[in-house]
This record gives structure tokens, sequence and C-alpha cells, in this order.
């Protein structure tokens, strides 16, 4: 096996993703299958090769920094399941 | 009432021989008959219909406008539409209402086309089968045990079946060309680039390009001329100028120099081999030059996409944090627990898979090993389409390795992924592409992939289109659904 049950439960933790006891096994045999395939790029040397994050090549393009848009915060407000009417509410953070 | 296409119904509308309301009407009655069979629309947008065809037909009767005036469409359901759910096939976004239009979204409003639903599609546009949709399975209109294709495949269901004469959709790896391919229609994926990614929810940001269903090259060109723009909302947004791709479509294609891929050819089963095989001599026969070319790193292109889309994929989705927008989880015991559950409840099976093995590729550790090493792999197959367009003007290709197959056909993922073995390799690469019909096998349908430089859309319409003045696949409908 390329990953295994440890592995799969701490990918599961950084991807805020819970695994439950009945699925994992499931889990660890198919993202097993997709590392497998994915290995294959292995099989070329790329040492002199630039990686390519673009298509086109293209880089980020940058705008100058000033104020675009005004404020919508009532509309972006409106589809969170728990706002009030300044902020998005969640659980207790700090007592 | 038969509609041949989009011009002639233009025309149609512009002679008073049909108004904006009789033509809605048409459509909506179809989709009344067979949208729910097919499950090919999320939500249907009746009041914002209403309210366009008024603006159309006004448009026409003040003789401004354009062909696309009044002309219906849906749009696949990751396009965000503005006071209308956007639900991208996910739980997670099932109540989700969108402030505002996507940038294409917005583009064909102001053309004056009429939108009639939403269409189904594979959650956040993950998968080739549109089987992972949280709305269920959308069914292939040539065989309703079968499935249409993915992810866009309740766009390409919704032409297939005359539900409506465009849709939109998009691809990020073979989402508009295999579905178009398994319904038997037209479908193109621009230039990386051309069409805003402004509003369409993201998958993998580097990938992700919007296009065109419909059942000729000509009314793909016609849509795809108005939906196209610089956006500068769009940081991906190639600055490039707005182009008329009907321009070249009545060129004759004597003398093009089509690439052809041998390899590629070997590995199709006999029966696709010989329609794909035919319908590349048809091109020959019309004077096309038929070039032999190698994609040498090609084969490592599903490899490469399953790390480059998973990373981007994870990246992108852990904006879903419950508090935003989105399901939130109830009771929640504490932050973490709001994160974790509201993402567990609300994302599906294959959209989970992906966020592990990209949340895994660009884990400590793993990231040059995977997604750098992905990224070169990406370099190489993009230098080896550079290499073979520089003796040849388009490639012409399979679209897929199969005809649509039945649902629960492919229960292991990496069989799913293969699927996309000749669609993903120009998706890296960043080139517009598009299927087209070119008959039936087993009685169902199978396309021709045509495959473009950077920006040369305007070649691979017109060699479409050219195409479909010679034969006659794209008119071709499933029974059950032809015009009456």
């Amino acid at each position: 096996m390329l990953i295994n049950r440890k592995e799969v439960q701490q990918i599961a933790v950084l991807a805020k993703l819970n695994v439950s006891k009945d699925e994992i096994d499931t889990i660890v045999t198919s993202l097993d299958s997709v590392v497998e395939m994915i290995n294959h790029i292995n099989e070329v040397d790329t040492d002199n090769v630039k990686p390519m994050a673009n298509p086109m090549d293209a880089v980020q393009r940058l705008r100058a920094d000033v104020v675009t848009e005004t404020s919508n915060k009532e509309v972006l407000l409106s589809m969170a399941t728990n706002a009030d009417d300044d902020y998005f509410l969640v659980p207790t953070v700090v007592e | 009432m038969e509609f041949k296409g989009i011009k002639q119904i233009a025309e149609a509308l512009r002679a008073k021989d049909l108004s904006v309301q009789e033509l809605h009407d048409f459509y909506q009655a179809k989709i009344e008959k067979h949208a729910d069979n097919l499950n090919c629309l999320i939500n249907k947008t009746s009041e914002l219909a209403q309210k366009q065809i008024q603006q159309a037909q006004d448009l026409i009767d003040t003789g401004s406008g354009n062909p696309l005036t009044g002309i219906p469409l849906v749009h696949k359901d990751l396009f965000c539409t503005k006071d209308i759910k956007t639900t991208c096939g996910s739980r997670m976004l099932e109540n989700f209402v969108a402030p505002y239009d996507a940038t294409v979204v917005d583009n064909l409003n102001q053309a004056g086309m009429v939108t009639l639903a939403k269409a189904n599609m594979d959650e956040f546009a993950m998968g080739s089968s549109n089987e992972n949709s949280y709305f269920g399975a959308v069914k292939n209109p040539w065989d309703l045990t079968r499935v249409p294709g993915g992810s866009s495949g309740g766009s390409a269901t919704c032409v297939a079946a005359g539900l409506v004469p465009v849709a939109t959709g998009s691809d990020t790896g073979g989402s508009i060309r295999q579905p178009a391919a398994l319904c038997g229609i037209t479908g193109i994926k621009p230039t990386y680039g051309r069409n805003s990614r402004y509003g369409m929810v993201a998958f993998a940001s580097s990938l992700d390009q919007a296009g065109v269903f419909a059942k000729s090259a000509e009314d793909c060109a016609l849509v795809l001329s108005q939906m196209c723009s610089f956006d500068a909302k769009d940081s991906t947004s190639a600055q490039v100028d707005k182009e008329d791709f009907n321009q070249n479509l009545n060129q004759s294609i004597k003398g093009v120099k089509i690439g052809v891929i041998p390899e590629w050819m070997g590995t199709l089963p006999e029966n696709i081999r010989r329609q794909t095989q035919q319908s590349i001599d048809t091109l020959k026969n019309m004077g096309a030059q038929l070039v032999e070319i190698k994609l040498p790193t090609a084969h490592l292109a599903v490899s490469a996409y399953y790390v480059i889309a998973p990373a981007e994929c994870s990246s992108n989705l852990s904006r879903f944090d419950g508090i935003r927008y989105g399901r939130q989880c109830d009771n929640p015991k504490d932050l973490n627990d709001l994160y974790v559950r509201s993402r567990t409840e609300g994302f599906g099976e294959e959209v989970k898979r992906r966020i592990m093995v990209g949340t895994w590729a660009l884990s400590a550790g793993f990231y040059d090993a995977y997604y750098r090493k992905a990224q070169k792999i990406r370099r190489l197959i993009s230098e080896d389409f550079a290499s073979a367009f520089a003796q040849v003007d388009v490639i012409a290709a399979p679209v897929s390795p199969e005809v649509a197959f039945e649902f629960n056909a492919k229960k292991d993922p990496v069989s799913m992924y293969q699927a996309d073995i000749y669609t993903i390799p120009s998706s890296l690469a960043g080139l517009p592409c598009m299927s087209i019909p070119i008959g039936l096998v087993d009685k169902l349908p199978v396309g021709l992939q045509l495959i473009g430089n950077n920006l040369q859309e305007a070649k691979i319409l017109n060699v479409a289109h050219q195409f479909q003045q010679e034969t006659d696949f794209h008119h071709l409908v499933a029974e059950g659904f032809a015009h009456e």
C-alpha cells in the first residue's frame, strides 16, 4: 500500500473532513489506487524543466490599490446561516 | 416547428413569423415533457425568463439586438446568477443565492438571451458521468439507462434532447467535450483565459474554462463570440481583443493541415476507431492534408492532471467553512466541529476524495515530489503541442475511449478518471478544443475532438463547420426527442 489508514486520518484532519470508521478502509483503497496512478509522473526526467503554473505562462495581473467597490455588507451577511447586524456568528472561541 | 439553428430562429423572430414568447413556449413545453425524466435541470428560472422575453422582444421590435436576442438557453449550475440559486450540484450550496451574475452570464444577458433554467452537473464539476450530483444522475437521451457524460451532463442532455438550442458548460479536463461526444452534439472549450472565470464557482483555477453546447459549430461560434471577453475581474483573463468566431466559418479547408495521432488511434476500441477514422477520411476527402504527429508526454497527462486539479480543488474548496455562505451543520460544539461537520455533510464522496488527494499532494514533504513535478510534466505536454502546431493547423483526435456507459458501471475512481485520457492533454496546455458528432456506434453517439493552437478557436470552428456542411451527424436526434 502506498498510503495507509494513519496517513488518511492525518489528511482528513488537514482537510477539515471527518472520516468515519465505517468508511476508512474504502477511502484508503480508493486513495491508494489514485496515488498509484499519479506515481506514473515519475517515469520522466524533469530536472531541467520549468514548472508550468499557467497554460499561457501569464503572471498575476496587478491593479492599483484603490477602492473599487462599495460596501455590500448587508447582502454578504444575509448569505450566512448565522449573522447579526455586523458580524458572522460562530461558536465561542475565547471564553 | 423545426429549427435548423440559431440563425434561422433569429430570422423568424425578425420577420415576425415568431414572437419571443412563442419561441419560449415551444421550448418550455419540451422542458415540461422531458426535463424531470431526464433529471437534467436543477432549477427553473421562469420569473427571470419572463422578464428577459419582454426585454428581448423590445430589442427586436426596435430593430436593435443581434442574432442571439430572444434565443433561450440554460446555464450550467456553476455560473452565478443574481438572485437565483447556484448549487454547483452540491448539498454545500443547496440554498446558495449569488449576489451577482457571472461575467459570461452577464455577456449573454446583454445579448438578449433568455435563461430558462440552471442545468444539473457533477458536484463542483468533478466527474465524467454526472453521477456525482447531489441532485441525482442525469440520463442520456440516447439511452435512459446510460450516463450523458460529465461534468456538464445536464447542459449536454438539454441540448441533445432539444429542450434548448444552447447551453453553457465548463471544461476543466474534458467536461464539455466528453458529454458533447456522449450525447451527440457540438461543444467547445475556448483557450484558457478567453472566457472570464468571474462568477464561475472554482474547481481548478489554472484549468477551468467556460464554453458552449449547441447542435452545430455555427451556433457555438455565434454564442462563443458573445460570451468571451477580457474581464479585469478575473486575474487570469486573457488580454486579447474580442473576436468574431463566425468570420472564417465558410472558408474552404482545402490545404488545411490536420494532425492525427496514430498512437491514440491505436488505443481505441475497434468500432470507435473505425468511426473516428471515417470522419478523418472525410476531412481528407474535403481537401485537408493529414499529417501524422506525436505527443510523446501526453500519456502522463491523466496522472499529472490528478495532482494539479485536486491540489487546486483542495485549495479552492477550503473557502467552504460553513460560516459565510453554504451549508452549516446543526448545533456545532466548537469552531472546529463547525468546519468539519459542515464540510463532511456538505460535500459528496468524489469531492471529498479530490480534496484529500490535493491536500496530500500539497502537504509537507510531497509538494516538490508531486505538485511541482506535475507542473513540469504539464510544461512538457504543452511543448509537445507547440512542436505539433509547428507542423499542423488543427489536431483531430478521439474524445472518449468509449460510448455512453451504463449507470454504476465505473465503481473505482481511476477507471472513471481514465475516461478523460484524450481530453486532458489539451486542457493542461490550455488549448481551444471541441467535440463534433461523427455518427453512431451501437446506436450511441461518438465525437471527434478538434484541437487548435492558442487562441485559434476560429480555425477549429471553421473545420467543424465545413465538416458539418458535408455530413448530417449533428442533425441526428435520439428517438422520442425530435421536434414535432
